[in-house]
């Protein structure tokens, strides 16, 4: 593991052994290697090149063909993410209904641009895909939570919430 | 079993859940105990109502009354009210300021001009319940066409319904099962693309939180037709409470003999993995969504050979979405002829849209083809919001166009669609008003056609890119003579050239703008104006000195000293230095500082 990522320390040989579970778990099935990653994924928070080579090893294809795959899907992330995600719905209803300047405001808040990560681990802000809350527009996520029918004005009290 | 006098649904879909509908499912269930009718009144989960602008949604039956945008602390008082003393709470109620108290949810403006079969049992039971599904005629179709259809009578009546694909392309999904049938092969696949990619539209996603048995009754129809034995259905991973449900689906299917070995006790076997999809728009194209289940980046491949004859892992394939495959049962059920009946002379059936932007009632509505685009924003939307005036509809996402309002009264189906310069696509339909500046709309969708676009051949890889390049400078005020025409040459060479339906149909938002908004592009490159005022570096900031207190606020509230002034100096922006955050006019006490467009 490289030495930067604070939040991993510890736990990397526990982790290293589930992974290998889940690899074998997947071996048999056809096209395995989105799932695994999928998994991979949620195990490690990301996918730094470590684990995409213990992927490719395990599953016996070669590191560029993980790699590959890992960089082509927006989902596979190479860098760190924070504790809190906030993610920015892009879809055209939310865009339409002003999601540039909430994006905008979060990063003016934040002191991030897209796809950063604070360098407390706390924040990471993304501006995603359509997420289908298309009635609620515009739309932000911090983990599991949904904020919709937002204004810019409403962004600080919501960083606010997850900082305490 | 059971019975209970009364119902309460609780719609379940994403946009209620983020607004808090479980906790309001649990608050149902204590404030039932504490009146002590838990055993008279049942409390159900169900998928999405459509209505999604006025959620989170209970609707009681047996009245059918529709309470909408309710919270936690309302549950009490529509249990003691409502359900202990029979009286609607009015205020709760759908309609503008109560007035609708007595309508039912079917007469109610949003639903009286839709038809519902895709849709039919979203809102109505619970997506959780195999048992509920089963009820409402559920695997009935699979029964039937098991025990008493040959594969080819179902592909004939499928083929007679004039069922078309409902995921944009509009091919007939009958003769594409006629295709894969024909091939000789051990193995074949059926798939189901729910790979829903179009930024505003939700209907699959909605179909599989609310509906989920629907998806592995026709799938497996579909297998028992083509000879297929294995499906799969791919499906984005930004959808978990659809990924989780179709999950439960799947396991009480198998649990019920209704997928497995010897399927109602016939010899015909069928099975069903989820694949999920990681994000690749072009994965949502036929041949890429193939490579993806593969386990390769999502690229797509030259067609022919068709997926009918060589698709996944090179055997017969077909692929259709979850919308397509909610109309099969109800087409076995009721006959090719009843299909047939409902819609255009080619366009049979309805279509579900997912209506947002700026529109009273987003959320998703399926209406017969055929109603026309003013129905749809008028009476099913409810019109404008703060009295706006309408812009342009667009459907079709990053490959489609943007419908303007001398085109309101078009009958809505694939070919008219097609014929206005925009298409069918998924059915995502967002409407624009005069706040919104179409130039900038086409620079969004090529942002994210250049962003999403595989790499795979170059018309898509550089071509799009290019013209992403014109519309940024264009928007920024630097566009140039000429540049327009660029515009056009670039999306008929790369509309030609492309390698997939991605490729070729990414330059449908400028077309389409420059044929019916070429004006504001004009304004833009000829008089660097932004008629809709949305394009910031085409707008200015300025200080009015009449109602200008001289308080010096907006200089001390400027990030970028770019106001100057004192008590007896009026304050001024220098237009050089301003960054338009609009900070300054956010803070001015005395609203003296305007957008100058």
């Amino acid at each position: 593991m490289s030495t930067n990522n604070c939040c991993c320390c510890g736990q990397v040989d526990e982790r290293d052994e589930k992974l290998q579970e889940i690899i074998k778990k997947h071996k048999e099935t056809k096209g395995a290697l989105i799932p695994v990653l999928h998994e991979a994924q949620e195990l490690y928070g990301y996918l730094p090149i470590e684990v995409q080579k213990m992927v490719a090893e395990g599953l016996g294809v070669s590191l560029s063909e993980v790699y590959g795959v890992v960089t082509f899907y927006t989902q596979f992330s190479l860098n760190p993410k924070g504790k809190y995600k906030i993610q920015v719905c892009m879809g055209t209803a939310c865009y339409v209904k002003g999601a540039g300047q909430i994006l905008d405001k979060l990063k003016e808040k934040l002191g991030l641009d897209v796809d950063q990560c604070s360098e407390d681990g706390l924040f990471s802000l993304e501006a995603c895909r359509c997420i289908g809350a298309c009635g609620l527009a515009p739309v932000i996520t911090v983990n599991e939570d949904v904020y919709g029918r937002i204004g810019p004005d409403d962004v600080e009290g919501i960083i606010k919430k997850y900082k305490e | 079993m059971q019975l209970y006098r009364s119902h309460v649904l609780v719609c379940g879909g994403t946009g209620c859940t983020a607004s808090k509908s479980d906790k309001i499912i649990t608050e149902f269930e204590t404030q039932l105990e504490n009146s002590k009718i838990q055993d008279e009144v049942k409390v159900v989960l169900t998928g999405c109502f459509g209505l999604c602008a006025e959620g989170p949604i209970v609707v009681v039956y047996p009245e059918g009354s529709m309470y909408t945008m309710v919270t936690v602390e309302d549950v009490k008082e529509i249990v003691e009210e409502h359900l202990v003393k029979g009286r609607l709470v009015k205020r709760l109620l759908h309609g503008e300021d109560g007035d609708n108290s007595d309508k039912s949810l079917d007469s109610a403006d949003f639903f009286k001009k839709q038809l519902r079969i895709a849709l039919r049992n979203c809102g109505v039971i619970n997506p959780e319940s195999i048992e509920e599904y089963i009820a409402f005629d559920g695997y009935k179709a699979l029964g039937k066409v098991l025990t008493e259809m040959k594969p080819q009578e179902v592909i004939d009546t499928i083929k007679d319904s004039g069922l078309r694909g409902r995921g944009g392309g509009g091919f007939p999904t009958g003769i594409k099962w006629d295709f894969a049938a024909k091939q000789q092969n051990d193995q074949k696949y059926v798939c189901c693309n729910a790979d829903e990619g179009d930024p505003g539209a939700f209907m699959d996603r909605s179909i599989l939180e609310g509906d989920p048995h629907c998806l592995i009754e026709a799938m497996a129809i579909a297998g028992y037709a083509i000879g297929a034995n294995q499906g799969y259905v791919y499906v984005r991973a930004e959808y978990p409470i659809a990924v989780n449900r179709l999950k439960i689906a799947i396991e009480d299917a198998k649990k019920y003999g209704l997928l497995g070995k010897d399927i109602l006790g016939t010899d015909f076997e069928f099975d069903l993995e989820i694949r999920l999809g990681a994000g690749a728009f072009v994965c949502g194209e036929e041949t890429a969504l193939m490579t993806s289940i593969e386990g390769y980046r999502g690229e797509p491949r030259p067609r022919p050979p068709f997926p009918a004859v060589k698709g996944l892992w090179q055997k017969p394939t077909i692929l259709n979405n979850v919308e397509t495959y909610a109309n099969i049962p109800q087409i076995i059920l009721k006959g090719a002829q009843w299909f047939s009946e409902i819609g255009t002379e080619k366009s049979k059936g309805t279509k579900v849209f997912a209506v947002g932007g700026k529109i009273n009632n987003t959320g998703l509505v399926e209406i017969p083809m055929g109603t026309t685009l003013r129905e749809v924003v008028y009476e099913i939307g409810g019109g404008i919001p703060n009295g706006k005036k309408y812009k342009a509809a667009q459907t079709g996402g990053p490959s489609g166009g943007c419908i303007p309002a001398s085109h309101l009264d078009t009958p809505v189906d694939y070919d008219s669609l097609i014929q206005l310069g925009s298409m069918m696509g998924s059915g995502g339909l967002i409407v624009m008003d005069e706040d919104t500046c179409m130039v900038d709309i086409a620079k969004f969708f090529l942002e994210f056609t250049v962003d999403e676009s595989c790499g795979k051949c170059p018309p898509c890889r550089i071509g799009t890119k290019r013209m992403f390049e014109i519309l940024e400078r264009i928007t920024g005020g630097k566009g140039e003579e000429g540049d327009v025409e660029k515009l056009e040459i670039l999306a008929k060479n790369i509309k030609a050239s492309a390698l997939c339906g991605l490729g070729q149909t990414a330059p449908n938002p400028v077309i389409s703008t420059l044929t019916y908004f070429r004006d504001e592009y004009t304004a833009h490159v000829k008089d660097r104006k932004c008629p809709a005022g949305v394009c910031k570096s085409m707008m200015q900031y300025v200080i009015s000195t009449e109602p200008c207190k001289n308080c010096g606020i907006c200089a001390r509230q400027c990030p970028v000293d770019a106001i100057s002034g004192d008590k007896k100096t009026p304050y001024v922006i220098d237009q050089e230095k301003c960054v338009k955050c609009g900070i300054c006019m956010e803070k001015c006490p005395f609203k003296a500082i305007f957008k100058n467009v």
